[in-house]
C-alpha cells in the first residue's frame, strides 16, 4: 500500500484548485497575446525563503500553465548557484536578491554578465533578531532608547563602546550574502548610530536556516535575515527582534525575478509570459483570504521546508517581537502585489549601487542612472501589464523618504494607491542627487573618490 | 599549487584529496563545516578552492573571499570556448572552483578534470549503495509478507511466493507493495 502522503494530498488539493483556475488549457500561441512563445519548458531557481511565493504560486496555482509554460520549480542551496546557474543557463530565471542583478552586471564578486529584472517579486521581509544575552546588555547600556520604536542602534553603540574599552573581541553579525539587502540593511540600521559595520562588530554569511542554531550556539550575536528565522528564533525563546526591515524603509524593495540579458534577448515573449503569470499570482496572493493557502503551499518540503505555525506568522498581518509578548499587527511585514510592489522602480536600483559605492563593494566610478537603466527593466513589466489590462506606473523612479502614509501614485495609467516610503532616520533618497545622498552619510568607506563619481553623474 | 577543499561529505573529500595528491597537487586544508570555514579560511593560503555546490556554505565562502585583498572569484565562464562544457559538467557534477585573478586557465581545467571525475564517481557510488540498500529492504519485506502467508495459510515456502507473485499480477502492483499491505494487515490484526 503506497502511503498518501500530505505532500501528495497537497499536490491534489492544489490541482483541484488550477483546475478551477483554468477554464481551458490555452495553449502556448495565446499566452503573450498570440506572439510565439520561444521557449517553452522553464527551469527556475529559488531559496528556500517565504518570498519564493510569487514563483512557487505562480507554478502551483496553474499560472505559468495558463500562460503556455510548463515550469520545474529548482530549489538552491546558496544565492551564489542562483547567480551561476543564471549565468550559465543552467537556470532559466531565477528569485534573487534585489541588487543581484546589478551585481552580476558590475561583476561584483563574481565575473560579469549583463542580467536583467523586469518584476520586483515583493516588498519588506526581513528584520533584525538579536540574542536574549545582547539584548538584555542594550537595556542595560541604554534604557531609553531601547524603549523607543523601532529601536536604534544607540544602545548597541554604547554596548560596542563598553566592550571596546575592556578589551573585548568584536561581537559577531550574520547575514546572508555580500550583495544582499539584509547586508545594506544592518549596516544601514547600525551606521545610523555611528557603528562602522566594518571596524566595530565582525559581519559574517551565514546561510538563513542555520541562522537560529549558530545564534543558539552563541557564535554569533545577531543576524538579519528574512522569515520564517527570526520568527523561530522568538517562539523558540532564543532571541529578541528589535526591528523589520520594514521599519528600516517602509516598504522597501526586497528580492526580484531575475535572468540574463542574453535570455532576456532570446526569449522576449516567453519573459512576458513569466511576467504575465507572475503579475496574476501576486494579485491572488496579496489577498488576505488567500494568504493561509499561499502558507500551505510553500511550507511544504520541496519549498521552505518549515512548520506552517512558523511561516504564518509574518505573512498573515502579524509580527512577533518577543515570546513573551503579543503579537503586533504590521500588515505590510509582506506586500507581493499592492502598492506598485511589482513594477521594477530604477530609482531601487539607484538606491542599492548607492549603497554599494558606500560600502566599497563597486571598485571604479560609474554613471549611475545609466547603469540602472540598463538592468531594471520597466519598459518590459509595462509590456506585461499592458496585455494584463493592470495599471502601471508611467514614471521610471520615484524620491523616496518622503511618504508618510499611503498616498496615490497619479503618474500612472490609472491612480495606484501606495505605501508609505520612509526610513527610519528621515533621510531622503532623491534620484537626481545620489552622489550627494552617498557625501551626506557619515559612516561610509567607498573605494573612489566622491568627486569623480560627480563628474560622471552630472 | 595549493587546493583547498570545502566540502560537507567527508568520504568525498577523501576521495578528491587523494586524486589531487596523487595528480602532484598540494592540498592546503580541507573543510566540512560552515564553522570551520568561518573559523579557518582566512589563515590558509591557496590558489584554488573547490567546493561542493550543494552546500549552503558557498555564500559564506563568497563574503570571506570578498575581504581578502586578492579576491577569489568563482569560475563560471573559461575565455576559450569550448570550455564552457566543462564549466556545464562541473555544475552537473555539483563542484564548483574559485580562483583569484590571473591564474592559469589551463591549470585549472586540469583540476577541475579530477574534480569533476572524482565527483561523478562518488556520487554514482552513493546512488549505487542507496539502490543496494532500497532492494536489501524490500527483500526483507518480501520474506516477512511471506513468513506471515506461511503461518497464517499454512503454505510452504514456494506456494507463498506464487501466491504473492500472482497477487501482484492480478492487481497491477509491484511485489513490494503487495508485501508491505500483508505486513500492514497484519499487523492491524495482530
Amino acid at each position: 500500500m503506497k502511503e498518501f502522503s500530505r505532500r501528495d494530498f497537497l499536490r491534489l488539493s492544489i490541482a483541484g484548485g488550477a483546475a478551477m483556475v483554468l477554464p481551458s488549457l490555452r495553449n502556448s500561441v495565446y499566452a503573450a497575446g498570440g506572439e510565439k512563445l520561444e521557449k517553452t519548458k522553464l527551469t527556475l531557481g529559488i531559496i528556500p525563503l517565504t518570498d519564493c511565493a510569487p514563483i512557487v504560486i505562480a507554478h502551483e496555482k496553474g499560472y505559468f500553465k495558463k500562460y503556455g509554460l510548463e515550469t520545474i520549480i529548482s530549489k538552491e542551496a546558496s544565492w551564489a548557484n542562483i547567480r551561476d546557474k543564471v549565468s550559465l543557463g543552467a537556470l532559466d530565471g531565477a528569485h534573487m536578491l534585489a541588487g543581484m542583478p546589478i551585481a552580476a552586471t558590475l561583476g561584483v564578486g563574481a565575473i560579469a554578465k549583463p542580467t536583467i529584472t523586469a518584476y520586483s517579486m515583493d516588498l519588506n521581509g526581513n528584520a533584525i533578531t538579536v540574542s536574549n544575552e545582547l539584548y538584555d546588555k542594550m537595556v542595560k547600556a541604554d534604557p531609553e532608547s531601547m524603549k523607543q520604536s523601532p529601536i536604534s542602534a544607540k544602545a548597541l553603540k554604547k554596548v560596542i563602546d563598553e566592550e571596546k574599552k575592556v578589551g573585548k573581541e568584536p561581537l559577531t553579525f550574520a547575514m546572508v550574502f555580500p550583495v544582499s539587502t539584509h547586508n545594506y540593511q544592518l549596516r544601514y540600521w547600525m551606521a545610523s548610530a555611528g557603528i562602522d559595520p566594518d571596524n566595530d562588530v565582525r559581519m559574517i554569511v551565514i546561510p538563513p536556516p542555520q541562522m537560529v542554531s549558530n545564534l543558539n550556539a552563541k557564535n554569533i550575536a545577531g543576524y538579519c535575515v528574512g522569515e520564517p528565522w527570526n520568527e523561530r528564533a522568538v517562539t523558540m525563546g532564543i532571541g529578541k527582534i528589535l526591528i523589520t526591515s520594514y521599519e528600516i524603509w517602509n516598504n522597501n524593495p526586497e528580492k526580484v525575478f531575475g535572468v540574463t540579458q542574453e535570455w532576456a534577448d532570446k526569449n522576449p515573449n516567453t519573459h512576458k509570459a513569466l511576467l504575465m503569470a507572475m503579475i496574476e499570482a501576486s494579485q491572488w496572493m496579496d489577498k488576505p483570504e488567500n494568504r493561509m493557502e499561499v502558507v500551505k503551499i510553500i511550507s511544504d518540503k520541496s519549498y521552505v521546508n518549515a512548520p506552517i505555525d512558523v511561516v504564518k506568522m509574518s505573512m498573515t498581518g502579524t509580527f512577533q517581537y518577543q515570546k513573551d509578548e503579543k503579537a503586533k499587527p504590521l500588515e505590510d511585514f509582506n506586500v507581493f502585489n499592492r502598492y506598485a510592489a511589482t513594477f521594477p522602480w530604477r530609482s531601487h536600483a539607484e538606491w542599492f549601487i548607492s549603497q554599494m559605492i558606500r560600502w566599497g563593494q563597486i571598485e571604479k566610478p560609474l554613471n549611475i542612472k545609466a547603469t540602472a537603466e540598463s538592468i531594471y527593466r520597466p519598459d518590459l513589466y509595462r509590456e506585461a501589464a499592458k496585455a494584463l489590462g493592470v495599471s502601471y506606473p508611467t514614471i521610471d523612479s520615484k524620491t523616496e523618504g518622503t511618504n508618510s502614509k499611503i498616498w496615490t501614485l497619479n503618474d500612472a495609467t490609472s491612480p495606484i494607491q501606495m505605501g508609505s516610503d520612509l526610513f527610519f532616520d528621515g533621510k531622503t533618497f532623491d534620484p537626481k542627487k545620489i552622489v550627494e545622498y552617498i557625501s551626506n552619510f557619515e559612516v561610509k568607506s567607498p573605494k573612489f573618490s566622491l568627486e569623480e563619481l560627480a563628474k560622471l553623474n552630472s | 599549487m595549493k587546493v583547498m577543499l570545502i566540502d560537507e561529505d567527508r568520504g568525498r573529500a577523501a576521495l578528491l584529496k587523494q586524486a589531487l595528491l596523487d595528480s602532484g597537487y598540494q592540498i592546503s586544508a580541507v573543510i566540512h563545516t560552515n564553522e570551520d570555514l568561518l573559523k579557518k579560511t582566512f589563515e590558509i593560503e591557496c590558489d584554488v578552492i573547490l567546493i561542493d555546490m550543494e552546500s549552503p556554505n558557498r555564500d559564506t565562502l563568497e563574503y570571506l573571499t570578498s575581504l581578502k585583498k586578492e579576491q577569489a572569484k568563482p569560475v563560471v565562464i573559461l575565455a576559450e570556448n569550448d570550455d564552457r562544457q566543462l564549466i556545464e559538467s562541473a555544475v552537473k557534477a555539483g563542484v564548483s572552483a574559485y580562483v583569484v585573478d590571473g591564474f592559469s586557465q589551463k591549470r585549472l581545467k586540469a583540476i577541475l578534470e579530477v574534480a569533476i571525475a572524482r565527483f561523478r564517481e562518488y556520487n554514482a557510488m552513493c546512488k549505487e549503495l542507496e539502490s543496494t540498500k532500497h532492494k536489501l529492504a524490500e527483500r526483507k519485506s518480501i520474506e516477512k509478507a511471506k513468513g506471515i502467508l506461511m503461518k497464517h495459510k499454512g503454505f510452504d515456502e514456494e506456494t507463498a511466493y506464487q501466491t504473492l507473485r500472482r497477487m501482484a499480477m492480478d492487481k497491477h502492483l509491484k511485489m513490494i507493495d503487495v508485501a508491505e499491505q500483508i505486513i500492514n494487515v497484519a499487523e492491524l490484526l495482530a
